[in-house]
């Protein structure tokens, strides 16, 4: 075990844990920071999107220990009052099903838009590609990135 | 006026000045209610705060049922929508059947959810009436409010529950007319949507209570393997580890401080097993076992006429799916605090009332000392129908004395689960000199998923099956069969269950005999359902001419007589289940072997349509769902194990691959049926006979990408 001092969602958390313990795990278990989930423990399905430093990062394959002192964005960090443009963007087109992939799907798109304001269908698509959902919401996903970035109007 | 029973109404009173509360019963389809006594499955409660709280017995696992459920009961009663909140239910021991599948709960609660919300309306209109002195007929509700337009009078929900609740209960209210109906069928916001998309919305898995453990468990890989015995020196070494045992005869579990201390003390573990009885088996045994088990006669689901006596040219065919994981996002977990005489769950589950009752028997405790809270889901499609995860979750927690959460890791989902079940499909036809069927046989070859868990259905037929295997076409001489075969793989009920298998195989052969009689098989199959026909099959009434309005809606919205343009092709196929119609044109373009998917035009008819946007989330993601069944999705099994582990090697469909989808719904007055499956069986057999329009091959085994 061993102590670490994170920048999470703009404040300082410590947190005592194995140095190989997974970003998730500590957002998860050790901070209940839990709107960050965990999918597949590989990289493969893109649950677990935070921001580190503004990429987007998989959080289930990046070790406590190489945060140090970057900033860690989760969900509940993304807005000060949770309408983000692309969260009130998820809203008005209505994309959770299950739910349970989107907070990792708003999160790559975030990071998606900081770099490209007005991506066009390829790049949301490439962009968003790594991110999974079982519900099959890809088509609703699509529409409220749009969305988001015409400032709500399509 | 519908009539109502007295056993719909069980209680309308005031608890301690709590309001005005109406239970009611909401039967399941195809589980039968106890007829001896009142069975209530959901409460609504009025307050003086004017809330509208609505319980829902059915558990939301993206299929918006905490909003569509709601939406019946608030049109009748005449809420304002604002006013409603909604309250999950645990199992309970007050209500009929909790379970949630077979696309079921909006159907099946339409009629009682519609009655209670009108019978507290009603009660609310007396008090109004009673209070102000005025005739009722002179007064009517509105927008949680009850008005008497003469006097100017009005009075919110809010204010006359206490009242209404002194009042008795009427036992035949009035129902609304569709055409005044101005919560169902609007597109209503979810309720859910908010706090899913702020990362506020608590799942399963996001479960914590003081004092809570973790806990991960090495499962034994191969079917029906035990334990034998472990070494856990090394994995009480991983910090934070605070206990290793057995867990039933086929797991050993980790419990940890944390998760990622469980999963890594699993890692550490070094089990030995008895690798059991099906340390042979192979996916080729199981495909070997379904065909031999072919030559045997099977029970008759449906007749008509006399099959052996059609004279014409023969035509058969044989389609083979393999086993499926549900591979819900959410990986399994459960949350259990064992308290000596009573036991608390937090369940991401689809039958609370299973987790109860089995929890309750390996604990040695009555069902009402196991408290069930049921929890969000991260997908279910069937996958949460088993009730593993609360077993486990209760026993590492007695056998820790503490509060415990077990989670699941993806490969752990993805070879320890349950499986749709591998079939075989035997279609032959006879047909006429225009090449249309005097005769058809359909053979269906599958394991039971009911019999497998000891719960056949009578006559040795997979009670599933009489929601999922119609004849939709009224050949004179129909034959359709299924021979129940055994295998040692768990089976589990998936996303449409039977209906996707005899969709493919039903719809794929039609198209055949279409290619083969050189019609279109649009008009191909407009013809057969020509006539306006009932077909009764296991209790239901199944309509040709609901199936032949999809399939000519969605021929039109696909624009179907118009030319595609050149490297496109389409194919069109339809089906029926759980109640519902729906028609597919799928349209697609051929990368080397690989159809690339462009558009899919879904046509469903189920009936009034309660909300337009869940409707369109249903159909879209029941298409892109299934669109990764019948591309590549396969569990395969060598040495008695499965082969696959994640999203790699089971690969569901990422957003380069899903098709833009349009969904129609046929215009209908007709009660409301099933929206979460039926969208799955007419794709594979249009999407195949789109493959076959470009490339003239059929495919007749799943998943087209290994064919």
């Amino acid at each position: 075990m061993a102590e670490f001092t994170l920048h999470v969602n703009g404040s300082e958390k410590k947190v005592d844990v194995s140095p190989d313990t997974p970003l998730l795990w500590v957002l998860r278990d050790a901070l209940e920071l839990t709107g960050t989930k965990f999918g597949c423990g590989a990289g493969l399905c893109g649950a677990c999107t935070v921001h580190v430093d503004g990429e987007a990062i998989r959080s289930c394959l990046t070790p406590v220990s190489q945060i140090g002192g970057k900033s860690v964005t989760t969900i509940e960090g993304l807005s000060a009052n949770g309408l983000h443009p692309l969260q009130a963007a998820w809203i008005a087109e209505e994309v959770p099903q299950c739910g349970y992939c989107q907070t990792g799907q708003i999160m790559q798109a975030a990071a998606l838009l900081a770099k490209t304001p007005n991506p066009t269908d390829d790049q949301i698509t490439q962009a968003m590609n790594g991110n999974l959902c079982r519900c099959g919401t890809y088509e609703r996903i699509r529409k409220a990135v749009h969305r988001a970035t015409n400032g709500g109007a399509r | 006026m519908t009539p109502l029973s007295r056993r719909e109404f069980v209680s309308a009173g005031v608890a301690a000045g709590a309001g005005l509360v109406i239970g009611f019963y909401l039967p399941h389809g195809s589980k039968s209610a106890n007829d001896s006594g009142f069975s209530p499955n959901a409460y609504l409660r009025i307050t003086p705060d004017n809330k509208v709280t609505i319980v829902v017995a059915r558990s939301e696992m993206g299929q918006g049922v905490r909003t569509a459920l709601p939406q019946i009961l608030a049109e009748e009663l005449d809420a304002d929508w604002k006013q409603i909140s909604i309250e999950q239910a645990g199992a309970s021991t007050l209500y009929g059947d909790q379970s949630t599948g077979g696309s079921a709960s909006i159907r099946t609660t339409w009629d009682p959810m519609r009655k209670a919300g009108a019978t507290a309306r009603e009660m609310l209109i007396s008090a109004a009436a009673l209070t102000w002195g005025v005739p009722r007929s002179a007064c009517s509700a509105s927008n949680g409010a009850v008005k008497h337009p003469a006097s100017g009078k009005q009075s919110s929900y809010g204010d006359l529950c206490l009242k209404a609740a002194t009042l008795p209960v009427p036992t035949d209210v009035p129902l609304k007319a569709g055409k005044d109906y101005t919560i169902v069928g609007q597109r209503i916001a979810r309720l859910d949507t908010p706090d899913k998309v702020q990362g506020k919305a608590l799942f399963g898995i996001d479960t914590k209570i003081p004092g809570m453990k973790y806990a991960a468990l090495s499962r034994c890989q191969t079917i029906g393997g035990k334990v034998t015995g472990f070494d856990d020196s090394e994995a009480r070494k991983v910090p934070g580890v605070s206990y290793v045992g057995k867990v039933g005869d086929s797991a050993v579990a980790v419990v940890a401080d944390s998760t990622w201390n469980a999963m890594r003390g699993c890692r550490a573990l070094k089990v030995t097993w008895d690798d059991g009885p099906n340390k042979d088996l192979n996916t080729a045994a199981v495909v070997g076992g379904l065909k031999q088990a072919a030559a045997k006669k099977g029970v008759s689901l449906y007749s008509a006429g006399d099959v052996s006596k059609a004279a014409g040219r023969h035509i058969s065919a044989e389609y083979l799916l393999p086993f499926m994981a549900h591979a819900p996002m959410e990986p399994g977990n459960c949350t259990a605090h064992f308290q000596g005489s009573k036991c608390e769950l937090w369940a991401p589950t689809q039958v609370p009332q299973d987790c109860r009752d089995t929890v309750a028997q390996m604990l040695g405790l009555d069902p009402d000392q196991v408290k069930v809270n049921v929890t969000l889901m991260g997908g279910g499609f069937g996958r949460r129908l088993e009730h593993d995860y609360a077993v486990e979750a209760a026993l590492v927690s007695k056998a820790v004395n503490a509060p415990v959460k077990v989670t699941w890791t993806r490969e752990d989902d993805m070879r320890c689960s349950t499986y749709r079940p591998s079939s075989l499909h035997q279609l032959s036809a006879t047909v006429d000199g225009s090449g249309y069927p005097i005769a058809l046989s359909h053979r269906i070859i599958a394991p039971s998923i009911s019999g497998q868990k000891g719960q056949p259905g009578p006559g040795g037929v997979d009670p599933d099956l009489s929601d999922e295997a119609a004849p939709l076409y009224p050949v004179a001489n129909y034959s359709l069969e299924y021979v129940q075969t055994d295998t040692p793989v768990p089976l589990g009920w998936m996303r449409s269950v039977y209906a996707l298998q005899a969709g493919f195989a039903l719809e794929s052969f039609i198209d055949e005999l279409a290619v083969g009689a050189g019609k279109d098989p649009l008009q191909y199959r407009l013809r057969l359902l020509a006539k306006d026909q009932d077909i009764q099959y296991f209790g239901n009434t199944w309509h040709t001419s609901r199936m032949r309005g999809a399939l000519q809606l969605a021929a039109e919205k696909a624009d179907w007589d118009k030319p595609l343009p050149a490297g496109r092709h389409r194919g069109i196929a339809c089906f029926g289940c759980f109640a519902s119609y729906v028609a597919e044109v799928v349209e697609i373009s051929m990368d080397g072997n690989a159809p690339k998917v462009h558009r899919v035009v879904a046509v469903v008819d189920c009936g009034q349509v309660v909300n337009p946007s869940i409707l369109e989330q249903q159909i879209q993601g029941g298409i892109v769902y299934g669109l990764a069944n019948v591309l590549r999705a396969q569990i395969t099994v060598d040495k008695g194990r499965i082969l696959q582990g994640n999203f790699d090697d089971y690969a569901p469909l990422r957003m380069e691959e899903a098709p833009a989808v349009e969904v129609y719904a046929v215009p209908s007055s007709e009660s409301p049926s099933g929206i979460g499956e039926p969208s799955i069986p007419p794709l594979a057999p249009a999407l195949c006979s789109a493959i076959y329009s470009a490339t003239k091959k059929r495919i007749r085994s799943l998943p087209i990408l290994s064919s």
